[in-house]
């Protein structure tokens, strides 16, 4: 068994349902009065994928405006960023782009983004098309996913997805990450626990 | 709390005689404004409504519904709180109380408080923003202002106030609800906290009652790990309204109004009983230029009490996280969380077992910890508008008792339905309420009597040790 952490990091305007989806996809309900979230709050989530157990430790964000000075200690040294929008509202979409070029000025080390578009149960107040989104998330170089809280569509597969592209990165490159990734004694060779979060990317 | 403006009963009539005049020119003021506003508010699609006059009608309608209102408006006139209503159909009434400040400060003058008939008006200026209070409940004028300046300081606490003047500084017609979006609900909720809880009356907080053995435990428990950690500033441990403990860094002291502003943040989020949180929050009176960061979160699942540990370091998260595991386990293991959830499920002390003929209810308030004893309202104090009536009454006798330049030892009334009594020494203040016939002799006695039991009570009733680190 391996075993992987990694933090994941939500953003997006105050809302959209950030705070939803992942009360989602850990406590498995869904509540239509939900308080603005304050500051950020802290989580773990746990997602199983072939011989990997990933532990994310999930932050939500408010994102609200008067602190957006302080974000930046939010998404730090993050692995996975995903950014929320309400396809039912432009404003939200609008502010996607910010967010990312925000947190891409500030990032030095590789990082899975998506764009979430959140709310996909509300087809008829529905504004920014699957394409459009899409087209942009390609665009910034970050996944596009569709979710609804309401109808509890994509919550689960979010998860897993941002998991597999997670596993990927470790896999594939040899670029350094921010992710812990430790192999169970019994089962891997010689004790390996590679953490590289002290090595600095020089290959921007 | 309430500012050294110097204000005298004097200045006070003879602001409500000139009122009359600003009273009379009200309606022509109204007028005019509402037919400027038309054109705002057409913008707008109004709800449902047809007719515009209509559609205000029904506004304030709605508004006279209540009995004490509170806006928030900026120096420029922008609407950015209201308790009932939306403020963005308040437009006309935010343009009239922007009128009626401009109309004095024209001649030098500063608007304090405006009454007609059972209606007190305050006014509150704190540039850039202005704050108002509407209340029809006969709350002294002091007191409105007081909650007034702690929405401000509420708001403070969001923004900070180096945020919110440099805002103001460049566009005086920002609008500030962009940035106090999330926030609207603390207000609300701090707004209900400044009418029922005798914590604001008193200025003082409540402590969860327990064994003192057991308390000095688990504050030492909270101690040994905080004083290991560099950059973090003050520790709390809170049981829904009451303060089980605190602990402090050396030369730094919270104030009461700091924390009624972290109890009602507490008590007014559910999210924090399912998530850890790591929040900036500014403390007013501690510091108000700058923003502190908070850890909050409930201790276990089995253990509903939440600690709260402020730091000045935004990258203190994980180590905060672990000291708040760290002490989480160590209570458990020395039977704190069982000692938490023994005092929070017991029945609170009741005053019937002080058997003190006459006294039905009672604050009591230690004056250099600021911590009073309130003790549960029973018969015939047993419903909620019968206990609002009382804390009126506490309200109007701790308004005398604590006026300015009056320096009032005992105060002794005969109500219709109640006898009241406040009672000061060097170290306690009483606020007592007797049955309707009782003698200043009996009143007198109860007090000794009082007194005596206290003493032996309130080692479980107070905080008495508040160690530093
Ligand atoms: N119709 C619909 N409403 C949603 C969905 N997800 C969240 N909401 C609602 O959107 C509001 C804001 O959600 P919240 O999770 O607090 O947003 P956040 O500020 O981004 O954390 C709440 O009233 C939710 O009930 C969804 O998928 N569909
Ligand atoms: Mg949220």
């Amino acid at each position: 068994m391996k075993r992987l952490t990694a933090k994941l990091v939500f953003m997006g305007s105050q809302g959209v349902g950030k705070s939803s989806i992942i009360t989602r996809y850990i406590k498995g309900d869904y509540r239509k009065e939900c308080e603005a979230t304050i500051g950020a709050s802290f989580m773990y989530a746990k997602v199983t994928i072939r011989d990997y157990t990933i532990t994310l430790k999930v932050w939500d964000t408010a994102g609200q405006e008067r602190f957006r000075s302080l974000v930046p200690m939010y998404y730090r040294n993050s692995d996975a960023i995903a950014v929320v929008f309400d396809v039912s509202d432009r404003e939200s979409f609008r502010q996607v782009k910010s967010w990312i070029n925000e947190v891409k000025k500030n990032t030095d080390t590789p990082v899975v983004y998506y764009v979430v578009g959140n709310k996909t149960d509300l087809v008829d107040s529905r504004i920014i098309t699957y394409e459009e989104a899409k087209e942009f998330a390609t665009s910034v170089d970050a996944h596009y996913w569709e979710t609804s809280v309401y109808s509890n569509s994509g919550i689960q597969d979010l998860f897993t997805n941002i998991g597999r592209n997670l596993i990927e990165m470790v896999e594939s490159s040899k670029r350094p990450t921010n992710i812990k990734l430790e192999i169970d004694p019994e089962e891997g060779p010689n004790n390996v626990k590679i953490n590289n979060s002290n090595i600095k990317c020089c290959t921007n | 709390m309430i500012s050294s403006e110097e204000y005298s009963e004097n200045m006070e009539e003879a602001q409500e005689t000139d009122i009359s005049i600003l009273v009379s020119d009200v309606n022509n003021i109204a007028i005019e404004e509402s037919e400027v506003n038309k054109s705002i508010s057409e913008n707008k699609p109004l709800p449902s409504s047809s007719e515009q006059s209509n559609s205000y009608e029904n506004l304030f309608d709605q508004l006279k519904g209540h009995n004490k209102h509170i806006f928030v408006l900026s120096t420029a006139g922008k609407p950015i709180y209201t308790r009932f209503g939306n403020e963005n159909q308040l437009a006309s009434l935010f343009g009239l109380m922007l009128a009626l400040m401009s109309v004095t400060q024209d001649s030098n003058d500063t608007l304090q408080s405006i009454c007609c008939g059972r209606t007190r008006i305050v006014f509150v200026n704190k540039d850039p923003i202005i704050l108002v209070g509407v209340s029809q409940r006969s709350e002294p004028y002091d007191q409105i202002k007081k909650q007034l300046i702690y929405v401000y300081n509420n708001i403070i606490s969001t923004l900070t106030l180096t945020q919110l003047k440099k805002i103001f500084l460049n566009r005086t017609n920002f609008d500030l609800r962009r940035l106090m979006s999330g926030s609207e609900r603390l207000i609300d909720k701090l707004i209900t906290f400044t009418e029922n809880d005798p914590g604001f009356l008193l200025d003082s907080i409540s402590c969860l009652q327990m064994p003192s053995n057991s308390r000095d435990k688990i504050t030492q428990t909270i101690l040994t790990e905080c004083s290991k950690i560099k950059n973090l500033v003050f520790g709390l441990l809170i049981a829904q309204k009451h303060i089980i403990s605190i602990v402090r860094m050396k030369k730094y002291s919270l104030q009461v109004s700091d924390i009624h502003l972290i109890l009602n943040l507490i008590n007014s989020t559910e999210s924090f009983k399912t998530a850890e949180s790591w929040t900036p929050i500014c403390l007013p009176t501690f510091d108000s230029s700058g923003y502190m960061h908070a850890h909050i979160s409930y201790l276990a699942e089995d253990c509903q009490a939440c600690l709260v540990l402020l730091t000045i370091d935004h990258d203190l998260f994980f180590t905060l996280s672990e000291a708040k595991r760290k002490i989480t386990e160590k209570m458990r293991r020395n039977d704190c969380l069982q000692a938490i959830n023994d005092a929070i499920i017991r029945q609170p002390l009741s005053l019937a077992r002080a058997n003190i003929l006459g006294l039905r209810h009672l604050l009591y308030k230690i004056k250099n910890r600021s911590q009073h004893w309130c003790p549960p309202f029973t018969l015939p104090y047993n419903t909620d508008t019968l206990q609002q009536n009382l804390m009126s009454v506490y309200c109007s006798l701790i308004s005398q008792m604590n006026f300015p330049g009056r320096n009032l030892k005992v105060i002794y009334q005969q109500l219709t339905s109640e006898t009241i009594v406040a009672w000061a020494t060097d170290e306690v203040e009483l606020y007592m309420c007797f049955e309707p016939m009782v003698s200043k002799e009996c009143a007198t006695n109860a007090v000794t009597k009082l007194t005596q039991w206290m003493k032996k009570e309130e080692d479980s009733l107070f905080i008495f040790n508040i160690p530093m680190f």
